[in-house]
């Protein structure tokens, strides 16, 4: 029979820590932030079709990054999950804090229990009435969940995204304004990998994001009241986002 | 059995999931859906029911309106509903029969409509729509054969398309493509003659809602369970015109004006209809 090496558990969850991490650091980045008229979310990411981000309830929206499959799927979780409690309860009874932690389970239990991590990151954002009831909720990997204000960035480089948004966010922004802030801010780890390298040959990639390579969201604060829409979320095109950004 | 329950948020459970919300819940939640319950032996008592329901095409839409009345037996069960729902932004129904299973029907194929567009990213086609809602509606056939019946009037457009369609449905969730007009509900024979005659091609929208509100009109002069405009407490028909720009509710200022022009018209003439 087989001798099996003894292995410790915090060696073990190290090395999952370690694995998903690498994972998430390997993609884009994602930037949720708060402003006057709603929220945006702003993804690199240059296909049409395969979205990181998308609408889950009237005033849920979902951001993630990481392995496509992985979110995918709790993307198509988290959608069931509140249309079956908006079904069986009301609209107003599905909100972001209890998917939230329904999906900190989800990712605690794969974390523990799986043979491998998933190696995803999650954002979920709750649209309020006033800029200062705005949710964001950061999801890890391993469970882990967070309550940020204001504004968010997580994917490759999570860390220097977040300190560009840090200095520049501030509350009551135009759309504009808040875009630009976002493509700013997902721009830096490009520009670092532009000044580092600049001394190794050969040119990187582009430092600026055009309209083409974002994915643009919005969760509209006065969908219902203005729109008379229930449904808060939605998608802007190409054209839309270049006009928003050339507007200086 | 636990795994069973949780695996709403599972490990990996994508094989097999689908994009309907109806299968899902008719899998994992039935107690949820507003039939399939087993009736025991026993006699029912009377429920409120829906009645008239009157659809038309216009030019670039559809317009469906719905009377205000439900009827328990000999009685008016309520004065205030509304049988006339939008389904998406391209799409509308209206019900007749056991409103209470029936309005839970709409819900469950509003919320159909909108977890597909989730879950899928793009809308369903019109036919597509229309033939989820014939699932619901023989899903529903056990309870009809109970006595609680549900059928259901089905319009829209399809984006970027001309005109608008619409689907009629019979209790066994069989789906008929209507042309021009139709009505479902205890009014509607009378609500369909009147559409005969005042229904012309090439309405435009407006028009196409005065005739809606003026066939509803001749249908509760005939039928007792179909209640006509409510002068008194201003209570109007609902009323929605669907064309490329989405389902829209008519507002209660035009449809003031709108009965307010039938009924000088009707009082002018001093005829028996």
């Amino acid at each position: 029979m087989a001798q099996q090496f003894y292995v410790s558990p915090e060696q073990v969850m190290k090395d999952r820590a370690d694995f998903a991490r690498k994972g998430i650091a390997r993609g884009k980045s994602v930037v949720v932030l708060s402003f006057r008229d709603g929220m945006a979310l702003v993804a690199e990411n240059p296909s049409p079709t395969l979205h990181k981000i998308g609408e889950i309830y009237d005033r849920i929206a979902f951001a993630a990054v990481g392995k496509y499959n992985e979110f995918e799927s709790l993307r198509q979780a988290g959608v069931r999950y509140a249309d079956v409690r908006g079904y069986s309860y009301n609209r107003v009874d599905v909100t972001a804090r209890g998917l939230a932690s329904v999906y900190a389970q989800s990712l605690g239990t794969v974390f523990t229990a799986e043979q491998k991590p998933f190696e995803v990151e999650l954002a979920v954002a709750e649209v309020g009435d006033r800029e200062g009831e705005d949710h964001i909720f950061r999801l890890n990997f391993d469970g882990s969940i967070s309550d940020e204000s204001g504004y968010l960035a997580m994917g490759g480089k999570a860390e220097l995204v977040q300190a560009t948004l840090a200095k520049v966010w501030s509350a009551g922004a135009e759309l504009g304004q808040a875009l630009r802030w976002a493509v700013s801010a997902l721009e830096a780890p490009r520009l670092e990998a532009a000044t580092t390298g600049a001394a190794t040959a050969g040119a990187g990639p582009a430092v600026r994001l055009g309209a083409p390579t974002l994915e643009v969201a919005v969760l509209d604060r006065n969908a219902a009241a203005v729109g008379g829409s229930h449904r808060a979320f939605r998608r802007l095109s190409a054209a839309d986002v270049a006009a928003q950004l050339r507007t200086d | 059995m636990d795994s069973q329950r949780r695996s709403e948020f599972p490990a990996l459970e994508a094989a097999g999931s689908s994009s309907s919300f109806f299968d899902y819940v008719s899998r994992s939640h039935p107690g949820l859906l507003p039939f399939g319950q087993v009736l025991p032996p026993g006699s029912m008592p009377a429920t409120p029911h829906g009645t008239t329901i009157v659809a038309l095409t216009c030019t670039g839409g559809v317009v469906m309106a719905g009377d205000r009345r439900a009827t328990m037996g000999s009685m008016i069960a309520n004065r205030h509903i509304e049988k006339v729902f939008p389904a998406d932004k391209y799409s509308v129904l209206g019900i007749a029969g056991t409103a209470g299973i029936a309005i839970d029907i709409v819900r469950l194929f509003q919320v159909e409509l909108e977890h597909y567009e989730k879950i899928e990213g793009t809308l369903l086609s019109l036919e597509g729509k229309a033939n989820r809602l014939g699932a619901m509606i023989r899903a529903n056939l056990p309870m009809a054969l109970q006595g609680l019946s549900v059928v259901p009037l089905f319009a829209g457009v399809e984006p970027e398309e001309p005109a608008g369609r619409l689907f009629s449905y019979d209790v066994t969730g069989g789906r008929y493509e209507e042309l021009e007009h139709h009505s479902v509900g205890s009014g509607a024979v009378f609500a369909r003659g009147a559409l005969k005659k005042l229904w012309r091609p090439e309405m435009g929208p407006e028009e196409a809602v005065a005739v809606a509100v003026e066939a509803l009109v001749d249908a509760s002069d005939d039928d007792s369970a179909t209640g006509g405009p409510d002068l008194v407490r201003q209570l109007w028909p609902v009323v929605y015109v669907v064309t490329q720009k989405g389902a829209t509710r008519v507002s209660p200022e035009t449809l003031a004006a709108v009965v307010e022009t039938i009924t000088a018209r009707r009082m002018a003439e001093r005829r028996e209809a």
